[in-house]
């Protein structure tokens, strides 16, 4: 394989680590990252841009909460706009990370080792952006705490039939886990920064952090424990959480919403946009920090491969509904598809068709999904894609449903524009911080697996990880651990 | 931009500090009109407010403006800075009368426009006023409101109207001041018997206030009164001189008609009689037995077209054709037409007048107002040829008071301001400096009054033209009697004492004839009485007190309407020559009042700019309206501004494209495009009177019609917002059978033919058990149970689209009795207008000529409701009586019942839309009602604080609720009486037979929803001659 394509970077594309690797280079290599390389002009650069851009999120955030919900674009009919489609996007975004934290953990997939870290950050992010929007588009945010089941002296708690209170659950737990899990697996990290840290402040903040480990057995083999219980526990979040999001939805009279197929087609959807959001991200991020020894062509390679799987799904999920209301002989329902397929909103379910569904299957190629240059266009394709079909989801189908002299068109607002770039503005910004503070690759899981890859070929540091890798077969099993 | 040169010319911000420290007190709200438009004010808002900001609040734009207007009172109030007088609360020492605390009371009086009356209830909750109901009693109510009387009591507490005497200078005087000038003015015209007085009033038929013209014409014996109002009956009186040879008023008895054509009348919503007349059409369309059959011919789509079994477009300038035509068909001698009828017009009169001559003494023929006089006459001839006159038209003498012309009464006025002979001018409510008739240039022409007055509720255009201006008092605070349009006197009680510095017409006029000792209301109140005091013939056998008490409890004066008088066809109609028709190429323009603001005297009544006008749902400005191939041929659009040239004149305005407008014509409506009409109705809409002359009050030709390529926002709530292309919508409204349609034929054959087109599942396709408790007498035919109810009563609406106009007057209702917000233009340009009633209306068949119908769109309180189950706080649950409440403390919004409602009724405080503009507005909310904050969602509740305190009431009587003791807002205003409820599981109840009616049906049943709110069908009577093929659904 490497012969017929001669890369000269990326001439171990089918090792999940580069050889050459010792516990010490990569201990060094990644920890320099925050600790002692200079902030580069790109980072600098980066970093305003997304600050400034996090600002606007406050004036945003400032405006309409001195102001009113109002200022954002939705009107009668469509009482959600930007705020639930970018919930859901956000949300959906941070199904990755679990997904290759626990699943891929649970599963043994070794591969996982290198991205994990960042994408469970992601996944964090992602939900500290998402959930700002269900706060931020209620009419009296101040008031948020109702829809918790807290005692008070009405004895009045939510009305549990109400997808939106299943939401707060499901996103506050996914948040809590999700943390927590990301935590307990930075320990270990935690503790190498406190111990290569040459600033004093950054030693002392590390050190509590680290919560006193010390590499001992008994901690090993309580971290190990307590890690593969989170993975257990986050695990069914991966499908918990997306599912309760889309019954919002599926529960719900609105036709186009009132749909059996949107917990699993959320579901994929959500690992879809996840796995985009991935790519986006590692791919500048080894670049720029010279990480390609550690995130691999095989790393992005099976990411394709996943993105392809989910895209699929996600193509017969749109299969369905359009077969759904063609079957169900519903007036409604087929009026609602005609309306995506050719009312005002065509071009939105139009590009979302080509974003999700047509672009995705370049990726059945191993050329494709091996080009680097490529998955990253690719990624953002469907990084948009996926935020349209959210749009085509609760727009269109709000826009005009049961009663025509009640139809009514949407745009988002400047305030809507303002709010959304500002989280990714704050999405942006977290990430910056993240990566010049905390180690954006598990150093602990890495030097496992520089241990390991030894153990396997008996020391021979120019031997392939994995030597028997198929060519063009769809394996998500990539290695056999 | 003009304000960005003069920011750059810039000024100095002391002087406007100055001009703010200057005006202070009770002049707050008319100095900051002043100052708002004074260009150095303005500059200065942009320097403190910058423009960027504003800007980048696109939806919020209007509030913004709010916000600046706020910002400049405070900055104007900054100079006023000092402490208020303390004030004490303390209990009654001695309680009014009958006044118990959260319990309202209700007082009889009567609210008038240009003279005509509507006799009303006002609600009075401790001593204000919050909402008006019809008076049953009053014959130019029977119960029933229009949209001006039930809008009437914002009115009454705009902060905009005038709070003080002021002169032309600016400067605040007072009435002792006043009144020493004019009767100094008037002692020394005495010499002269007056000569050089003058008054204009628009019609009078108060008989105090006409009492007094008199006494004031006798004191003056040379003086000239003048009466001008734009929209007037001078057509129609001089139609009754061409017939009868004497000023005649028609009266119709429309509930004894079955065939009635209406040829270019809106008789249905326009005219003093008209909620009458509606309310005895509707019940003519109850039963299949009295069916009666609408024929109407006019050019603009009214509310009538829309009603009519027949509709035919044509231009207004063929309106005598038809005229002509028919009365040929009744061989009635005329002259020479106009012009002749095209083919399918002429087979369409043939069939009419077959059908009237079947019908003879049975139909009535009725023409609008603004006809010309041979129309009237011919109409009045074709009805003693019909031999209706005495079965459904009788003729009384006028109602009003000294009836002239007004046109030529205010163009003798305009000649003598012109020729210096004016030499003191009162002018009493009518505001000719803004409508008078563009030719006569009588803005330029009043200043030339040597001394003139103006009385009116608003500082308006004429007042501003005025030496002095004097606030009027609003009707609710002042004594004052008025006559319906059968002549019935209602003598008006104030509800309140004047707001402000206020004195009505007949205090003014008492004041300068030196009558009473006392000014003001007392005034008032002395000179009505004295008034009745005289009707001797009224008081046989009862003492005057007696017959005081009972006048004015009840309302209406017993005994006062007019008896008919005998008529004779006088002339030769034959001689009386037909209007020429004019070039057939040309596009005429025709002037029509508008449906919500009426001449312009409204412009400042929000709850009237923001209702939807019934056709073309426009909100907050009027249009060009033109008919559909109009705009095709011209390539216009909705929005689309046109510069009008008409005699040399020219305006710009947008263009609404209105389906079944008559081709070659164009419509503008009047009341727009005033400039001091206060800050609601400044700058709203262009001005048609711009372009009306004296010689065409109401209609023109050869009008141009030229685009600009500037296109204006229309706020308009009907969202298709592309008429030319309005299948769509057409299409998926039939597929749901949301209005449904059939003709008597076809509802003979099948009765329930509504009911056939939707499938309603049974309860027992629910997944979920239902709760076990008293069984719905209604929904058990469907095998349904309802939730147990405590009580036993379950409401429910029924309303009925047989009866339904489409006029809006529920909407108004709804508004003032649940402390419904205002949004303004933007917000509902952009959707988010709070009614919580819409008026649909749909269009079925030609977009030349298409069937019209209203379907009022409220919460239908669905037993199964979608909304209750997805709210996340329990904000919105149902209660045991079927009513599915909205607890507003406990939303948060999140607004997904709202996207759950497949009705789409709910309404969401996107901003704060409740926060008061004004310290007086706040007095006008219903106590009963809760003010709803930003960010919560709100909807109709079928007035539950109606219901409670029904059901209090009924407690404490022992007796269980019936129809008579609860009526909702909306059912109350309704003239059509097409809203019906109570409760349904009372089997007696008027909800539950109309609900057993086999018209009965809900909308989108099928999603089992099973609603509260159920339509009766329409039925439509056509004529088989005319129409054959038939029509079901839109």
């Amino acid at each position: 394989m490497a012969s017929e394509h001669p890369e000269p970077q990326e001439a171990n594309g089918h090792a999940i680590l580069a050889p050459g690797h010792t516990y010490a280079s990569v201990t060094d290599k990644i920890s320099a990252i925050a600790l002692t390389s200079p902030y580069r002009r790109s980072w600098i650069v980066g970093f305003v841009i997304a600050f400034a851009l996090t600002m606007m999120l406050l004036t945003t955030i400032t405006a309409v909460l001195v102001e009113g919900v109002g200022l954002f674009g939705i009107r009668r009919p469509v009482m959600w706009g930007f705020d639930i489609v970018n919930f859901v996007w956000w949300i959906g975004i941070g199904h990755a990370g679990t997904l290759i934290s626990a699943v891929l953990l649970l599963f043994k997939q070794e591969w996982r080792t290198s991205i994990n870290r960042f994408a469970e950050a992601m996944t964090l992010f992602a939900v500290a952006c998402a959930g700002l929007y269900p706060l931020m588009h209620m009419g009296r945010p101040w008031y948020f705490y109702w829809l918790l089941p807290y005692p008070n002296t009405m004895s009045l708690w939510p009305q549990w039939r109400s997808p939106l209170v299943w939401d707060v659950f499901a996103v506050s737990t996914y948040a809590t886990v999700s943390l927590l899990f990301w935590y307990v697996g930075l320990i270990p990290d935690l503790a190498t920064f406190r111990d290569r840290a040459k600033n004093r402040y950054a030693k002392w903040i590390y050190g509590i952090l680290a919560m006193g480990w010390r590499g001992s057995a008994i901690h090993w083999h309580r971290y190990r424990t307590a890690y593969m219980l989170l993975a257990g526990i986050a695990t069914p979040l991966v499908v918990s959480v997306h599912t309760v999001v889309s019954l919002d939805f599926a529960a719900g009279v609105v036709p186009g919403w009132h749909t059996t197929v949107f917990p699993p087609y959320f579901v994929a959807g959500a690992i879809y946009s996840g796995f985009a959001m991935v790519l986006t991200l590692a791919i500048p991020l080894r670049v720029y920090y010279g990480l390609q020894d550690f995130i691999t062509l095989k790393h992005l390679e099976n990411m394709a491969k996943i993105l392809l799987v989910t895209g699929l799904i996600v193509t017969y999920g749109y299969a369905l509904e359009a077969f759904f209301a063609w079957y169900s002989s519903n007036t409604y329902e087929q009026f609602m598809m005609k309306n995506r397929a050719t009312g005002p909103y065509w071009h939105t379910y139009a590009l979302l068709i080509l974003c999700n569904c047509t672009a995705v299957q370049v990726l059945w190629f191993k050329r494709a999904r091996t080009c680097v240059p490529l998955l990253f266009v690719l990624s953002i394709i469907i990084n948009i894609g996926m935020w349209l079909e959210r749009y085509v989801i609760v727009v269109t189908s709000l826009a005009r449903d049961f009663v025509p002299a009640a139809w009514n068109l949407y745009h988002g607002s400047f305030w809507d524009y303002t709010m959304y770039y500002g989280t990714i503005g704050l999405f942006f910004a977290l990430l910056f911080i993240f990566i010049r503070v905390l180690p954006v690759i598990s150093i602990a899981e890495m030097r496992e697996l520089v241990a390991e890859t030894r153990e396997r070929h008996g020391g021979d540091e120019h031997g392939h990880a994995h030597p028997d890798e198929d060519d063009d077969e769809l394996d998500l099993v990539a290695s056999s651990g | 931009m003009s304000i960005q040169s003069q920011m750059t010319n810039g000024i100095d911000l002391a002087a406007v500090r100055e001009r703010l420290a200057g005006q202070r007190g009770p002049r707050y709200w008319r100095s900051l009109e002043e100052l708002a438009e004074t260009p150095e004010f303005q500059a200065f808002l942009e320097r403190e407010f910058p423009n960027g900001a504003p800007e980048v609040l696109d939806p919020g734009s209007r509030r913004t403006f709010l916000k600046l207007m706020g910002a400049s009172l405070a900055l104007a109030g900054v100079s006023g800075c000092t402490s208020q007088p303390g004030e004490k609360i303390v209990p009654y020492v001695r309680a009014p009368e009958q006044l118990i605390p959260g319990k309202p009371l209700f007082y009889a009086t009567a609210i008038s426009k240009s003279g005509f009356p509507v006799g009303v209830l006002a609600e009075s909750h401790m001593g204000r006023p919050t909402m008006l109901e019809g008076n049953e009693r009053h014959p130019d109510s029977l119960g029933g409101m229009d949209t001006f009387t039930q809008a009437s009591v914002l009115t009454l507490y705009d902060p905009d109207r005038s709070q003080v005497v002021t002169r032309r200078n600016g400067k605040i005087s007072t009435w002792d001041l006043f009144l020493h000038e004019a009767v100094r003015v008037l002692n020394a015209r005495r010499s002269s018997k007056g000569q050089g007085v003058h008054i204009l009033t628009e019609t009078v038929t108060s008989p105090s206030l006409a009492r007094q013209i008199k006494a004031f014409l006798e004191a003056f014996p040379e003086a000239v009164w003048h009466q001008y109002q734009p929209v007037n009956r001078d057509q129609a009186r001089a139609g009754a001189k061409l017939a009868f040879g004497r000023d005649v008023t028609p009266h119709y008895q429309v509930a004894k008609a079955d065939v009635i054509f209406a040829l270019g009348s809106d008789f249905l919503a326009q005219g003093p009689g008209h909620l009458r007349w509606a309310r005895d059409f509707a019940s003519r369309r109850e039963t299949l037995e009295s069916m009666n059959r609408l024929y109407v011919v006019d050019t603009t789509p009214t509310i009538t077209g829309g009603m009519a079994d027949h509709r035919l477009p044509a231009v207004g300038h063929r309106v005598a054709d038809f005229a002509n035509f028919l009365a040929r068909e009744l061989e009635i001698k005329v002259a020479e037409p106009g012009g002749p009828l095209l083919e399918h017009e002429a087979h369409w009169v043939r069939a009419l007048a077959k059908d009237l001559k079947k019908n003879q003494g049975k139909c009535l023929v009725v023409t609008g107002d603004d006809q010309p006089a041979v129309v009237h006459a011919l109409v009045h001839a074709m009805n003693q040829a019909l031999g209706n006159v005495g079965n459904t038209v009788s003729y009384t003498e006028p109602v009003e008071h000294g009836a002239v012309d007004h046109q030529e009464s205010l163009r003798a006025l305009a000649g003598d301001l012109d020729a210096g002979k004016v030499e003191f001018l009162m002018v009493l409510g009518t505001n000719p400096a803004y409508h008078a008739p563009v030719d006569l240039n009588f803005a330029q022409k009043l200043p030339k009054a040597q001394f003139s007055v103006h009385l009116g509720l608003y500082e308006d255009e004429t007042a501003a033209l005025c030496q002095w201006h004097l606030p009027e008092t609003h009707e609710l605070e002042a004594w004052g009697d008025v006559l319906a349009s059968d002549g019935t006197a209602t003598i008006q009680q104030p509800l309140i004492s004047p707001l402000y510095d206020g004195r009505s017409a007949i205090e003014l006029f008492a004041s300068l004839l030196g009558e009473p000792s006392r000014p003001g209301l007392e005034a008032g109140y002395e000179i009505v009485r004295e008034t009745w005091k005289a009707r001797s013939d009224l008081q046989v056998g009862i003492d005057f007190e007696t017959f005081w008490r009972t006048a004015v409890h009840e309302g209406v004066v017993e005994g006062t309407s007019l008896k008919p008088v005998e008529v004779k066809l006088a002339a030769d109609l034959a001689q009386a020559p037909m209007p020429k028709r004019p070039n057939d190429d040309a596009i005429e323009i025709v002037f029509r009042p508008d449906p919500t603001i009426w001449d312009g005297r409204y412009a400042n009544n929000g709850w009237l700019q923001e209702l939807p006008k019934p056709l073309t749902k426009l909100t907050w400005d009027n249009a060009a309206q033109v008919a559909p191939a109009l705009a095709e041929r011209l390539g216009l659009n909705n929005g689309d501004v046109v510069e009008l040239e008409y005699e040399g004149r020219k305006l710009e305005a947008p263009i609404w494209i209105s389906p079944g407008h008559a081709d070659r014509s164009v419509t503008v409506t009047l009341g727009y495009g005033r400039t001091r009409a206060g800050r609601v109705g400044n700058g709203t809409g262009f001005n048609a009177y711009l372009l009306r002359t004296a010689a065409a009050p109401s209609l023109g030709s050869g009008v141009e019609i030229r685009k600009t390529g500037r296109t204006y926002l229309l706020a308009g709530t009907d969202l298709h917002r592309n008429v030319m292309a309005p299948n769509e919508t057409g299409e998926a409204a039939a597929e749901r059978h949301l209005i449904r349609v059939a003709t008597i034929d076809e509802y003979r054959k099948d009765p329930k033919f509504a009911q056939e087109m939707e499938h309603v599942p049974s309860p027992h396709e629910s997944l979920y058990t239902e709760i076990e408790g008293s069984v719905d007498r209604i929904d058990r035919e469907h095998g349904a149970t309802l939730p147990a109810s405590g009580s036993g009563y379950a409401w429910g609406m029924s309303i009925n689209l047989n009866a339904c106009m489409g006029c809006g007057v529920c909407v108004v209702a709804c508004q003032a009795e649940n402390n419904i917000p205002i949004v303004g233009k933007e917000q509902v340009a952009y959707g988010r207008e709070m009614q919580w009633l819409d008026i649909d209306r749909y269009y079925q068949g030609d977009l030349d000529n298409p069937e019209t119908y209203h379907q009022p769109r409220t919460c239908m309180h669905c037993e199964n409701a979608p909304c209750e189950v997805v709210c996340p706080v329990a904000a919105t649950v149902h209660d045991d009586e079927g009513i599915n409440n909205m607890v507003y403390n406990r939303c948060v919004g999140t607004r997904y019942c709202g996207n759950n409602c497949p009705y789409k009724v709910r309404h969401f405080n996107f901003f704060h839309y409740s926060k008061p503009k004004a310290p007086s507005l706040v007095v006008l909310n219903n106590p009963d009602v809760t003010v709803r904050a930003r960010g919560v969602m709100e909807k109709c509740t079928y007035c539950i604080q109606r219901v409670n305190e029904a059901r209090s009431a009924a407690q404490i009587s022992g007796n269980p609720i019936r129809d008579s003791d609860l009526k909702t807002a909306c059912q109350s205003a309704c003239p059509t009486r097409a809203i019906v409820f109570g409760d349904v599981n009372n089997p007696e109840s008027q909800v539950s037979k109309t609900k057993a009616d086999p018209r009965n049906y809900g909308i989108l049943t099928d999603l089992n929803t099973r609603p509260r709110t159920t339509y009766l069908a329409r039925l439509r009577n056509p004529n088989p001659e005319i129409e054959t093929e038939s029509t079901h659904g839109v």
